[in-house]
């Protein structure tokens, strides 16, 4: 290999390597299409809205390598705290921007119900994610680095999800029958064939007779500032991330801030400035949080104010009036969530590639009546994660870090069968580690964080299946010293 | 592409990782610095920049000193003195 001690540390202008041009070409890029769907259309700001935003979270992933994979299987595998320290100080600071949102009245965000699924899907998502290398955000952004097994990674999930919530009819006996019978009672169109698919029973018979709802709301105060503040920011996000910043420092990176302070007991000042120390050790990633905090509400925000202008509630309204009907659920709607989200468009790309190939999806519930499968072109949501490629992959080559990478068969393995296990759990969990976790516990709903305590208890088991192999490979002749 | 272990001479290894995305570099890592005895020194090659954050602050906790950093041709060589 070539080395060039003379380019260590060296920071070149943007437009001194053929990267920067390429990032910048990239930017133009999406200028240019941007204004061309404008001069088309002025509504489809709607859309540009996802755009922009992803591609502004793309670059912010970019930055501070933010990934939930990294963040649990660092902990575990390497006791590296820097990551979860990372998404801890993002939650705390987010939670403000969308107490903001909140109070504002342009919040778009619905709590999920509280049910085993959620423990059961982080379980599932946080044991896949642990083989594929990266969670559903981190792939989305390492796609943008180069790196194909992560685009594996991501057409995986896309596929996982749209199959598991297609199950076909030799699925329904899986289900209790119990579910069968409370599907048929909520009186859905026939269309749907509620009855028919585990998914469908799991969703009518199960999930919709659940609750839930935010701390904000269990408070009740009637005042909204202190039900928001006090219960969503204070209570459900600042307070479990602090605790959890306490118990990263004392397992994890007090043993080497006491050997690197010389200190032979720790005062109250010390312990703090260790604590200091530890949370600025992780300085990028919690740039990063704040800049994804702060976007996210602005998302919320700037959403929620199209949908007022427009006098809409859905996106799908709005393809109505611009003549799209196409791929619409029969409420005439789309997955349209207003804020950061990930896995639920993949499924939808998944979905519409699958009725490419003739096969009907449109009798389920997740995609017939809640979500619809609209071209990819016009999939707002979808679009924002191509916007966090493209974020990611302007910042990765403008730091000279974008690299194509072509994975080797264990890696495309481990990104298919990781990538299926994490879409079975995102679908079954109501989200990934953005919708179930990053958004929920955010904006006050405790089950983000039972949908984190499934991903810990999936990502410790991962971490131990994953040095199982590493042990058995390690033992042949190439790490044989 | 395959992970390389090899003792270039006493108490001086090298590990090649390139290609490799997360997690294996960080692991390999870990597992290359606990077959090395305290003052040897590991050259790690790698090309996976989310992974040298993980390593960073790996070294920082074990108390292994990473003190030459190289940038070359899509691959960085890090070499690490274990503690």
């Amino acid at each position: 290999m070539a080395t060039d001690s003379t380019q260590v540390m060296s920071n070149p202008g943007l437009l001194a390597h053929k990267g920067g041009y390429k990032a910048m070409a990239l930017v133009a890029l999406t200028a240019i299409l941007s204004l061309g769907l404008l001069a088309n259309d002025t509504r489809w700001i709607y859309l540009l809205v996802y755009v922009w935003f992803g591609v502004a979270y793309g670059v912010l992933l970019q930055y501070g390598r933010f990934c939930m994979a990294s963040a649990i299987r660092d902990l575990f595998a390497i006791k590296v705290p820097r990551m979860a320290v990372g998404v801890m100080i993002a939650t705390a600071l987010f939670s403000i921007t969308a107490g903001l949102v909140t109070v504002s009245g342009y919040s778009t965000f619905h709590p999920h119900p509280l049910g085993w699924h959620i423990i059961a899907g982080g379980l599932i998502f946080g044991f896949g994610m642990i083989f594929t290398g990266g969670c559903a955000s981190g792939s989305l952004y390492k796609t943008g680095e180069g790196n194909m097994g992560s685009m594996l990674v991501l057409l995986s999930i896309s596929f996982s999800m749209a199959l598991f919530t297609d199950l076909g009819s030799w699925s329904n006996n899986l289900a209790p029958a119990s579910w069968a019978e409370s599907a048929l009672d909520k009186g859905m169109p026939e269309v749907l064939t509620v009855t028919d698919g585990w998914f469908d029973l799991f969703t009518a018979g199960y999930v919709w007779n659940l609750s839930g709802g935010t701390v904000g709301d269990m408070l009740g105060t009637g005042n909204v500032w202190i039900d928001v503040f006090v219960g969503n920011v204070l209570l459900n996000a600042i307070l479990p991330s602090l605790v959890i910043l306490v118990i990263l420092y004392m397992s994890t990176y007090r043993k080497g801030y006491i050997r690197r302070s010389k200190l032979e007991s720790l005062s109250y000042g010390d312990e703090m400035r260790g604590i200091w120390g530890m949370i600025t050790s992780s300085k990028n990633t919690a740039i990063a949080g704040l800049g994804l905090g702060i976007f996210a509400g602005l998302q919320m925000w700037a959403t929620g104010a199209l949908r007022e202008h427009y006098e809409i509630f859905n996106f799908g309204e709005l393809l109505m009036k611009m003549g799209y009907s196409e791929g619409l659920s029969i409420q005439e709607t789309v997955f349209d969530p207003g804020y950061w989200y990930i896995t639920t468009q993949e499924a939808q790309l998944g979905g519409w590639v699958m009725s490419l190939f003739g096969r009907d999806v449109t009798d389920n519930i997740f995609f017939g009546l809640q979500n619809g499968i609209p071209n990819p072109l016009i999939n707002a949501p979808l679009l924002m994660s191509v916007g966090i490629i493209v974020g990611a992959a302007i910042l990765s080559l403008s730091r000279r870090e974008f690299k194509w990478k072509i994975p080797s068969v264990e890696t495309a393995v481990f990104a298919i069968v990781g990538g299926a296990l994490m879409g079975i759990g995102a679908r079954l969990g109501m989200g990934c580690n953005v919708g179930a976790f990053f958004a929920a516990v955010t904006n006050g709903d405790l089950t983000g964080w039972i949908f984190l305590a499934g991903m810990l208890i999936g990502g410790l088991l991962g971490v131990k299946a994953f040095n199982v192999w590493l042990n058995r490979k390690s033992a042949g002749d190439e790490f044989d010293i | 592409m395959a992970i390389k272990f090899d003792k270039i001479s006493d108490g001086q290894y090298q590990l090649d990782v390139s290609g490799y995305v997360c997690p294996h570099p960080q692991m390999y890592t870990k597992k290359a610095l606990q077959k090395l005895q305290s003052g040897d020194e590991l050259s790690l090659i790698f090309d996976n920049p989310s992974s040298g954050e993980s390593i960073i602050a790996m070294c920082e906790t074990e108390g292994d000193e990473i003190f030459e950093r190289e940038e070359g041709n899509g691959a960085t060589t890090w070499k690490i003195r274990k503690g």
